[in-house]
C-alpha cells in the first residue's frame, strides 16, 4: 500500500495530571517529570510533524497545564502552521494562562467534562474541587470567545445524566458535544464492572442524542461515541492503524495510538534518536497492522474490512489474547463470545470502588 | 433553527476555522476544530467568496458569472456545501 501522511498527531507532553480519573488513557505505567522531552525537543517534534504533513495537533497529556511551558509549546507548533487544540480538564490554567495561550495562537480547547455536579465529577474524577475549579475556566474561555468542545466521558454513573450534559454544554457556549462511551484499555479495563453501561443506558444514549441533534440543530454539533461492546461492529481504530494519526509519549516514544503499548511485542521509536519520518514510514510499529495485508480470517474475506481495518488492536489482544485476530467486538469474530460474557458479568455492576489513576509507589 | 441560508444572509467562517495550503499534499484544506477537510475546486471557489459580507445571493450570482452556470443550479450545489459545513458549526451566519 501506499502510505499516506498524517493528518492528526496527539502530543502527550505529560503524564503528570492532578485528577485521577479510572479510565484515564494514559498507561498504567506513568512517567515522571523527569522523562519528559524540553520545551526545544518538543518544538523540533512539532517542525517535523508539520514538515510530514500534519495539520492537527492536540495538546495533551496527563493534564498539559501540568507543563509551564504550555504557551511557549503552542506559539511553537502555531510558528509551523498547526492548528493547535488544547485537550485540558482546566485544571492548571487561569485566567492569565489563557491570555498568554490566546496570544500564542490557540485555536481550539477541548475541555473534558467527568460529571455534571461537584460531587459526581470530584468522585469520579478523584479530585475534591476539580468540578468548581472547571466551570470557572469554562465561564472565562466562554467570556474570550475561544472555540470550545466538551469532551463528556460518560459510564455507568453519568449516563444517566446525559441530558444535562447537553445542558451543560449549550450553556458553556461549546460548539460541540463529545459524547464519548469509555474505551476499555488500560485503567478502564481495571474498573470495568464499575464503569460499563447497561444496554438500557446504551439505548437511551442514542436516543436522546438524535433528538438532541435535531433540536440543536445550528447550535450545538454532535459526535458520539457508542460503547462498543453493544456494537455489532468494531470501530476503525485510529481511522486505520499507521494511517491518519499518531502520538508522541511524553519521553518521545512515537506511538500509532495512545493504548499501543499494551502490545508487548511491539517495538517503538523515539523521536528523541530518529526523524519522525522514517519513524512513520519505515518504523517496525507503524507497518505491523497498516493496510489490509496483515488481517486475520474473517476480516480478510469481509466487505468491512476497508472501512474498519478489523477494529482495535489492542482490544483484541486484551480480548482475544491475540492483538492481530479480528477485533471481538465484531459480531463475526470467533472470539465475540468473550464481549458477551462481560456484558453478562458487568450487568450487576460493582459496588466496590475505583481503581484510581496514579502513578505507582 | 434552520440550517439553510437566506439570499440575504452573510456567511463567514467563526474564529477557529480557517482556510489553509497543504504544503505536502497540495491544494486548500479547511481547518476547523478536530478537524481537516480537504478542499476539492468548487470548495474552494465557494469559501474564498464567504468572507461575512457578501451574501449567499451575491456568492452564488458571482460563481455562477465565473463558471458560466444557471444561477439555480449553482444555488442548489452551494446551499448544500455551506448547510453542512452548518451543521457542524464550521459556518456562522449575518442576517
Amino acid at each position: 500500500m501506499t502510505v499516506p501522511p498524517p493528518i492528526a498527531m496527539l502530543a502527550e507532553l505529560t503524564h503528570r495530571c492532578p485528577l485521577a480519573c479510572p479510565y484515564c488513557s494514559n498507561p498504567q505505567d506513568l512517567l515522571g517529570r523527569e522523562a519528559e522531552m524540553t520545551t526545544g525537543e518538543w518544538a523540533d517534534a512539532f517542525r517535523q510533524a508539520a514538515e510530514l504533513g500534519v495539520l492537527q495537533l492536540h495538546l495533551s497529556g496527563g493534564e498539559p497545564a501540568a507543563r509551564p511551558d504550555l504557551a511557549e509549546l503552542t506559539a511553537a507548533a502555531q510558528g509551523c502552521g498547526l492548528y493547535t487544540n488544547l485537550i485540558t480538564s482546566g485544571i492548571g490554567l487561569t485566567p492569565r494562562r489563557l491570555d498568554a495561550l490566546e496570544a500564542a495562537g490557540l485555536d481550539h480547547i477541548q475541555l473534558s467534562l467527568q460529571g455534571t455536579s461537584a460531587g459526581l465529577a470530584d468522585w469520579i474524577g478523584g479530585y475534591k474541587g476539580g468540578f468548581d475549579r472547571k466551570v470557572k475556566i469554562a465561564a472565562e474561555i466562554k467570556a474570550r470567545g475561544i472555540p470550545l468542545t466538551l469532551n463528556a466521558v460518560m459510564h455507568r454513573h453519568n449516563l444517566d445524566d446525559l441530558e444535562c450534559t447537553i445542558e451543560m454544554a449549550v450553556e458553556m457556549g461549546a460548539r460541540r458535544l463529545e459524547v464519548a462511551c469509555v474505551q476499555f484499555h488500560g485503567w478502564a479495563s481495571r474498573n470495568r464492572a464499575q464503569l460499563l453501561p447497561t444496554h438500557a443506558q446504551t439505548e437511551a444514549a442514542k436516543r436522546i442524542v438524535a433528538e438532541a441533534e435535531q433540536r440543536l440543530r445550528g447550535v450545538l454539533a454532535f459526535d458520539f461515541v457508542p460503547p462498543d461492546y453493544y456494537a455489532d461492529y468494531p470501530k476503525a481504530c485510529m481511522g486505520g492503524w499507521g494511517t491518519a494519526g499518531l502520538n508522541i509519549a511524553p519521553d518521545g516514544t512515537v506511538l500509532p495510538c495512545h493504548a499501543a503499548q499494551t502490545i508487548p511485542h511491539l517495538d517503538f521509536d523515539n523521536v528523541r534518536s530518529k526523524p519522525l519520518a522514517t519513524i512513520w514510514y519505515e518504523g517496525a510499529a507503524f507497518n505491523a497492522y497498516r493496510g489490509t495485508g496483515w488481517l486475520p480470517q474473517p476480516c480478510r474475506s469481509c466487505d468491512r474490512k476497508e472501512s474498519d481495518f478489523g477494529g482495535c488492536r489492542c482490544q483484541a489482544l486484551a480480548l482475544a489474547g491475540d492483538a492481530s485476530a479480528a477485533d471481538p467486538v465484531c459480531r463475526k469474530s470467533p472470539r465475540h463470545q468473550a464481549v458477551l460474557d462481560l456484558l453478562e458479568a458487568g450487568s450487576t455492576g460493582d459496588s466496590g470502588g475505583f481503581v484510581y489513576r496514579r502513578a505507582a509507589g | 433553527m434552520k440550517l439553510a441560508l437566506a439570499p440575504s444572509d452573510r456567511p463567514f467562517l467563526p474564529r477557529g476555522v480557517r482556510l489553509a495550503a497543504d504544503k505536502v499534499r497540495g491544494g486548500t484544506v479547511l481547518l476547523c476544530p478536530e478537524k481537516a477537510i480537504a478542499l476539492d475546486a468548487i470548495g474552494e471557489a465557494i469559501l474564498s467568496r464567504v468572507d461575512g459580507s457578501t451574501s449567499f445571493k451575491e456568492i452564488v450570482a458571482g460563481l455562477a458569472a465565473a463558471y458560466d452556470a444557471p444561477a439555480e443550479q449553482i444555488a442548489g450545489d452551494v446551499q448544500r456545501f455551506l448547510a453542512g459545513l452548518r451543521a457542524r458549526m464550521y459556518l456562522a451566519v449575518r442576517p
